[in-house]
């Protein structure tokens, strides 16, 4: 049956024919939706790690045992992840290990927009290339069968647009594995002499894996009536490029992007009289090519900043721009914003109102930054708001520790946190740190952590006692506050900076956007009090609207009576 | 048949991923390649939202670029302007009439332009507008503004027959909120 279908739903379809039995993952846009699919096959136990590390160890570990095994997450966090992937890479797998990885160009909802072909390249993985959704289904089976018969963890790469994007599938039957038997090879131990016979190894591998890129249908010679151009390409792009030049141009489509063919290339570029690389990102089948002797155009039209589109490319090639209108009124942005009712909306007042240097973190919280609240600093991966702000302090001595906090969520935290406030405790800096505690993974769209004592499929599980954790570490200030009680909030928050000791302030509500979350009516306004002074749009809600020389308005669509901007108004006009 | 392509916008949250997603069904119902597109995460968070629907023979892209859509599907007027140069100088905007100020206007630091519909109009664009909020409150629900949307779009679409729309629609909206959304389809088609 023809089915329309998300690229990450198709990669967790094609996980689940294949016989995949284990994922675990950590959540991060745009690959979270894959693990979710997996998780509604019963037949895959499928788990959220605290971090991208412990998932791979996890899938690998699951592996060692015998049965088929995946590991999904977003481009950083292979970064998170990248010390086990390559010495997983020279221990080889017997059950199949797919690691799905999920790159962001043009940034929706990342803070870099690295290249994880790199990766594969420099962790010696390799790497397959869907194009759009049936491909991201029959690549993740292909992806275990190539696993198994080369002994290898694969990589199966998407972006945003092939993860986000729905095409037509057809389905087919799950076909179960047989799990692989256990057995104890002393040669697993990965030191001195094992790790260079295992080197060894993987160099036999690559040179396999290439001879197999040679004659693999993932790469395909696509010749057509118009030689003059011969275009090479992979994933997203090479939509793109069909959509610019149609059905007569010639494409060499890359499947298998590492390690890729040589004769295949050279072949293809021998039959066109010019060969262009049009790539996403990095120039890495462009540096290919080069490096085999293969005359190419690449970069030197096609931009290595930003999503490609297929306007962008057949401007870069010169072709003119398509016929648009413009109106001449200037348009005001639409930035995301934090939700009306947002827990962590007073944290950000009252940080800005106390003048604090804030070292933020990753999640919904980075909207700290928008404006009126302008209350964010900097923020560089996650977990980096603790550690960061121990260096930060050390390098400014009381004049900073009297006026910066570190801010991070509950899944941050226990992702990357914890080891940054242990080196604030163990060294000794005397530093504030505001665990965002919403109770729930927010930004990726509500998934379930260490901290709020539910598993992945909503069963209950154990759950971090943030409280016990922080002082266990070296904190004997940890405070909570609900952070709505704006007076309270600010008083804690004066009280830990002038403190002489290092202090983790517990914000704790949960996010408003749960469903078992209770949400009030919304507000009134008490039309013959306010006078529209403005001072409750301070917290940047977007219930509340203030037209010119006019009172304060709140939409009723979007107020849950969250009361925070009730504690803004000196003139009780604002009423439940 | 040429691509046909399809711009849903609005500003997140506002229910206009169910309305690709009973289009999408409908447009493979009817034998179409059909490629949906959609962007998740922080830009949910009551940013500008936009869905990209192309329907055709063959679809490669799963984009639309400027100058490209024949159809912008708005849920908010300042999203129709705001996504107007994706649209080609023949297409048509359906939109709706609510107006929801973004956060830079909120916070005195813009300006929400007067007078889009007409001026949009003067620019010689076909424009649909209506004012869906209302409709879908007599419909019975505010959330019901993606179906009133849905019964207007389908006005420009003839050849689809009135039944393919009522079983995609009842193929993707829950049960419990089925029959409102039936009359906010009804009513957005009337206009």
């Amino acid at each position: 049956m023809r089915e329309l279908m998300l690229g990450n739903k198709a990669i967790a379809r094609g996980l689940y024919e294949a016989g995949c039995c284990v994922i675990s993952s950590y959540p991060g846009t745009p690959s979270t939706e894959i693990t979710e699919e997996a998780a509604k096959y019963p037949e895959i136990y499928c788990e959220w790690a605290p971090n991208e590390k412990v998932a791979l160890e996890v899938a690998h570990g699951a592996a060692v045992g015998g049965k088929r095994s995946a590991c999904c997450m977003k481009h950083v966090g292979l970064n998170v992840a990248a010390d086990p992937l390559f010495t997983i890479s020279y221990q080889g797998v017997e059950a199949g290990l797919v690691i799905c990885v999920a790159d962001d160009p043009g940034m929706f909802s990342s803070q870099n927009e690295q290249d994880s072909r790199h990766y594969a390249i420099a962790a010696k993985i390799p790497m397959l290339e869907p194009s759009d959704s049936q491909e991201a289904l029959e690549f993740a089976k292909i992806a275990f069968q190539l696993s198994e018969e080369y002994h290898t963890p694969v990589l199966v790469r998407t972006c945003t647009r092939i993860a986000h994007s729905q095409s037509i599938v057809t389905k087919g039957e799950r076909q179960e594995v047989p799990q692989k038997e256990y057995v104890k090879d002393p040669e697993r131990v990965m030191m001195t002499t094992n790790s260079l016979k295992a080197h060894y190894r993987v160099e036999e591998r690559t040179k396999a894996m290439t001879a197999f890129a040679e004659t693999t249908h993932l790469n395909r010679t696509e010749l057509g009536e118009d030689t003059t151009l011969g275009i090479i390409t992979s994933s997203t792009s090479y939509q793109y490029v069909r959509e610019v030049f149609g059905e007569k141009a010639s494409v060499l489509k890359l499947g298998l992007s590492w390690p890729m063919p040589v004769e295949k290339i050279r072949d293809f570029a021998s039959k066109v009289d010019k060969v262009l690389v049009i790539e996403e990102l990095e120039p890495i089948i462009e540096g290919h090519c080069r490096q085999i002797g293969v005359d190419v155009v690449g970069k030197e039209q096609i931009p290595m900043v930003d999503e490609l589109t297929q306007g962008r490319i057949a401007q870069c090639l010169g072709r003119a721009a398509k016929e648009t209108v413009k109106l001449e009124d200037a348009i005001p942005g639409r930035p995301p914003v934090m939700c009306a009712g947002c827990p962590h909306r007073g944290v950000f007042y009252t940080l800005a109102k106390n003048k604090c240097m804030v070292y933020g973190d990753i999640g919904c919280y980075t909207l700290g930054v928008m404006p009126p609240l302008n209350a964010l600093d900097l923020n560089v991966c996650m977990g980096a708001s603790c550690s960061g702000l121990h260096g930060f302090n050390i390098a400014g001595g009381e004049e900073h520790e009297k006026h910066s906090v570190a801010v991070i969520g509950d899944s941050t935290f226990a992702h990357s946190g914890i080891t940054g406030i242990a080196d604030i405790a163990y060294n000794g800096s005397n530093s504030t740190v505001i665990i965002l505690d919403n109770s729930i993974t927010g930004m990726t769209g509500h998934q379930q952590n260490p901290t709020t004592g539910k598993t992945l499929r909503g069963t209950p599980a154990r759950k971090i006692d943030l409280e016990a954790l922080c002082k266990a570490v070296g904190f004997d200030r940890v405070r909570v506050v609900d952070p709505n009680q704006l007076k309270e909030m600010d008083k804690v928050l004066k009280e830990e900076l002038a403190a002489e000791e290092p202090s983790i302030i517990i914000t704790r509500r949960p996010c408003v956007m749960l469903k078992d979350v209770q949400k009030l009516p919304p507000l009134k306004v008490d039309l013959d009090k306010c006078n529209g002074c403005g001072l409750c749009m301070k917290i940047g809600c977007p219930a509340l609207s203030l037209p010119k020389g006019g009172k304060v308005e709140i939409d009723k669509t979007q107020c849950v009576g969250c009361q925070v901007c009730m504690q803004m108004c000196h003139r009780d006009a604002l009423i439940v | 048949m040429e691509t046909v392509n399809i711009m849903i916008v609005g500003v997140g949250g506002q229910g206009s991923l169910l309305a690709s997603k009973m289009l999408g069904h409908l447009l493979v119902q009817q034998g179409y390649d059909v490629k949906v597109s959609e962007v998740h995460g922080m830009s949910q968070r009551g940013g500008s939202v936009v869905t990209y629907v192309r329907f055709g023979d063959k679809v490669y892209s799963p984009i639309i670029d400027k100058g490209e859509a024949d159809y912008i599907v708005s849920f908010e007027l300042l999203e129709a302007a705001r996504w107007i140069e994706y649209l080609k100088p023949t297409g048509r905007v359906v939109t709706n009439t609510q107006k929801m100020e973004p956060m830079p206007v909120i916070a005195g630091l813009a300006k929400y332009p007067e007078n889009l519909v007409e001026k949009m109009q003067a620019k010689g664009i076909q424009v649909d507008a209506m004012d869906c909020l209302a409709l879908a409150e007599e419909a019975g629900s505010t959330k019901a503004v993606n179906m009133v949307l849905m019964g207007r779009l389908s006005k420009y679409f003839p050849d689809i027959p009135a039944e393919a729309w009522q079983a995609s629609l009842e193929a993707n909206v829950p049960a419990k909120v089925l029959e409102l959304n039936k009359v906010a389809f009804a009513l957005g088609q009337k206009g």
